[in-house]
């Protein structure tokens, strides 16, 4: 009964904000919203996970919302939290009233105070909801997400429930430093991101570093990929490339074998770590430029 | 209506072939629910027949759920959509021939390795699963006369590692209970509770509510050497892991030889002879080289991150006879030393007289160990009880 999703089409949207996605990745968030859906995203730091939400943020010109989840992250963070300075304070201004009208006051929408989840589900139109790292959280809360995913309903005990006004569509995002439960997986679309190969970098170079050269763009992309073959601690991911090639821009570099000083310079842009860093030395570097040359 | 009628005679076919397609899914250990076959329903209606390059991307955003499965999905779904014998046209008589076909085929490889290992508990309920199974059950056979682990040692020992390994668990397990109970106390207030409990005294927070704090209770990381020159120990040494994961909270199982599988799921399979029959379908080419240093970036590269916590032992149990270069070997366990709590190496060389740990290998591996030990007899694994109770 469904009409074939229109695939090409969000690949060209998001082009136009910005982000040169994969195939599948178009396809995957095609899905999202044919499915209702939310999306898990899995992937090496760097790769442009957080990306994708803040770019179908643009492509549906509507607010992104972010939840970044941590160890020890509980469902008041993530949900709402009472305004208790406010409310203790109200108290005290009462004093001697009425218990009940004092309840009611205090216990109203205006302490209330919104976390991203909540904020997610109120807004009069779609959100995109990000929750950033997910396998960072605890187990008990990836229980609790799972819930709100479901059913996009939360009860809070003094207000009562409160539905969605409009389904966020939700983004996941997960560096595997948890296994994530199989529930969870479960009621998710699945798209492992992996580092761009030379085209995609190249492209996403010359979308996103305004007066970048075409030959350029794919130097840098080819070197970034050569630099990751090597035995680093730290692979560089797609910002790193973006800060290295607007370094390299903004330094008047046009092409890398042209100007091996400024890039043996501006390796700290892609190199973090000083294990790297010594490893990668002048040598290994001017190696790689004229490999890529 | 002629027309319509073809449409409901696609939909049957799709169905089937998809139904089909799940099942050896699920079979690969896909984790698939009936909401999961819906959407894949929808999706096929929307793309249409005979797209399957199209569809193959929709359904793997829909049907993986992590990235093993990712990486195996294509090979699957070429095997079964495109595989030999089939080709557009899916009549369902077409469809049965085609599910068998790829899977038995000796060309799909590790797939039917994997199918297989699958196939025996899950059981297969539609109707492509039966012609699947007895294509298997010829390669099985094969495959369990040259690495069963049940053949080498008896019995008796075998239960007995077990139980030791249960020891070990309830030695740690103790130590677990103890800490959960003195982190009651609690360090920090907990203002959202402290003040719904004020609310009787008008907001006087008489009884302050304390958090309690969140405890990691241990995990451990087990990697088995399976290799030729552990085979003496191997099927005892399965037993001892196996009882790690009946018994720990928290456990994770790796083997390797050549090269590393995770095998945590067939060894929880509650009865021991199924579960050691699923891990000798799981380690195909035991008995070869050891390549630990290889192992180990495997772990460290695509595991380590997932499996490895701030409580966790890594156990390695193994010779330390490693055929590939000694500086490999040291560079990985320095790199997993950096990551986990504890790493103990058992070696059932030590308990011999006279050893020295002058095997290349050990001797770059060495200096990252936190606890170097002999397993050779059943005696020195329930030595380790004290040692592990203090982590």
């Amino acid at each position: 009964m469904t009409a074939a999703f229109p695939r090409t089409e969000i690949a060209d949207r998001l082009a136009a904000v910005g982000y040169v996605a994969d195939p599948g990745l178009a396809t995957a968030l095609a899905l999202m919203d044919m499915l209702k859906r939310p999306l898990l995203l899995e992937g090496e730091a760097g790769v442009g996970k957080t990306e994708v939400a803040k770019a179908l943020a643009a492509v549906h010109r509507t607010e992104l919302i972010r939840l970044q989840c941590y160890e020890g992250l509980d469902r008041n963070e993530a949900l709402y939290e009472w305004n208790y300075q406010g409310q203790l304070l109200a108290i005290k201004i009462r004093e001697g009233g009425d218990a009940r009208q004092i309840e009611e006051h205090v216990f109203s929408e205006r302490y209330l105070l919104e976390r991203p989840l909540l904020a997610a589900i109120r807004r009069p139109t779609p959100p995109v909801l990000l929750i950033d790292e997910i396998d960072r959280a605890d187990q008990e809360f990836e229980a609790f997400l799972l819930e709100i995913l479901s059913d996009f309903q939360v009860s809070i005990p003094e207000l009562g429930t409160v539905r969605a006004v409009s389904i966020p569509r939700v983004v996941l995002t997960s560096n595997g430093t948890r296994e994530l439960s199989d529930a969870l997986r479960r009621r998710c679309l699945y798209h492992a991101i992996d580092y761009p190969d030379v085209d995609r970098e190249a492209r996403i170079l010359l979308a996103r570093i305004p007066g970048i050269d075409a030959a350029l763009a794919l130097q840098v992309a080819r070197l970034v990929e050569r630099i990751r073959k090597e035995d680093l601690s730290k692979v560089p991911g797609i910002a790193e490339t973006l800060d290295w090639a607007a370094a390299l821009v903004g330094l008047g570099v046009s092409r890398l074998d042209a100007d091996r000083e400024a890039v043996f310079d501006t390796l700290s842009c892609v190199l973090k770590t000083r294990e790297d860093r010594a490893r990668i030395t002048r040598e290994v570097s001017d190696r790689l430029i004229g490999r890529v040359a | 209506m002629p027309a319509e009628r073809i449409v409901l005679d696609i939909g049957v076919a799709i169905r089937r072939r998809l139904a089909g397609f799940l099942v050896v899914l699920r079979d690969n250990g896909f984790r698939l629910g009936v909401a999961e076959s819906r959407d894949a329903l929808a999706i096929l209606a929307g793309e249409g027949l005979g797209r399957a390059g199209m569809a193959r991307g929709a359904l793997r955003a829909l049907l993986c759920g992590r990235r093993t499965d990712w990486e195996r999905f294509d090979q699957l779904f070429d095997a079964y959509w495109l595989g030999r014998g089939v080709r557009q046209r899916s009549r369902p008589a077409a469809s049965q021939a085609g599910a068998a076909g790829p899977m038995g085929g000796g060309s799909a490889g590790p797939l039917a390795g994997l199918a297989l290992q699958a196939g025996r508990d899950g059981g297969s309920p539609a109707e492509e699963g039966g012609a699947a199974g007895q294509s298997e059950g010829a390669s099985r056979h094969e495959r369990l006369a040259s690495t069963d682990f049940r053949k080498i040692a008896d019995p008796q020992a075998q239960a007995e590692a077990h139980a030791i390994a249960g020891r070990l668990a309830r030695a740690m397990r103790a130590r677990l209970t103890r800490r959960d109970r003195a982190a009651r106390r609690g360090r920090a207030i907990d203002l959202r509770r402290t003040l719904r409990a004020s609310l009787p005294t008008g907001g006087m927070p008489f009884d302050l509510v304390r958090a309690r704090r969140r405890y990691t209770p241990l995990r451990l990381v087990v990697l088995l050497d399976a290799s030729g020159s552990m085979n003496l120990y191997t099927a005892t040494f399965v037993r001892f892991v196996h009882g790690i994961l009946d018994n720990f909270l928290e456990a994770e199982a790796f083997l390797f030889h050549t090269r590393l599988v995770h095998v945590s799921e067939a060894l929880r399979e509650k009865d021991a002879g199924r579960a050691l029959d699923r891990l000798g379908l799981m380690a195909e080419g035991v008995g070869g080289g050891t390549r630990i240093g290889e192992s180990l970036a495997t772990f460290n590269r695509w595991h380590a991150a997932r499996v490895i916590h701030s409580r966790t032992c890594v156990m390695i149990l193994s010779d330390g006879y490693d055929t590939g270069p000694p500086e490999r070997l040291g560079a990985e366990m320095a790199a997993l030393r950096r990551r986990c709590r504890r790493i103990v190496w058992l070696n059932p060389m030590i308990g011999w007289e006279g050893y020295e740990p002058s095997a290349r290998g050990m001797a770059a591996a060495l200096p990252h160990i936190d606890l170097f030990a002999p397993a050779h007899t059943l005696e020195s694994l329930a030595e380790l009880e004290p040692y592990l109770a203090r982590i």
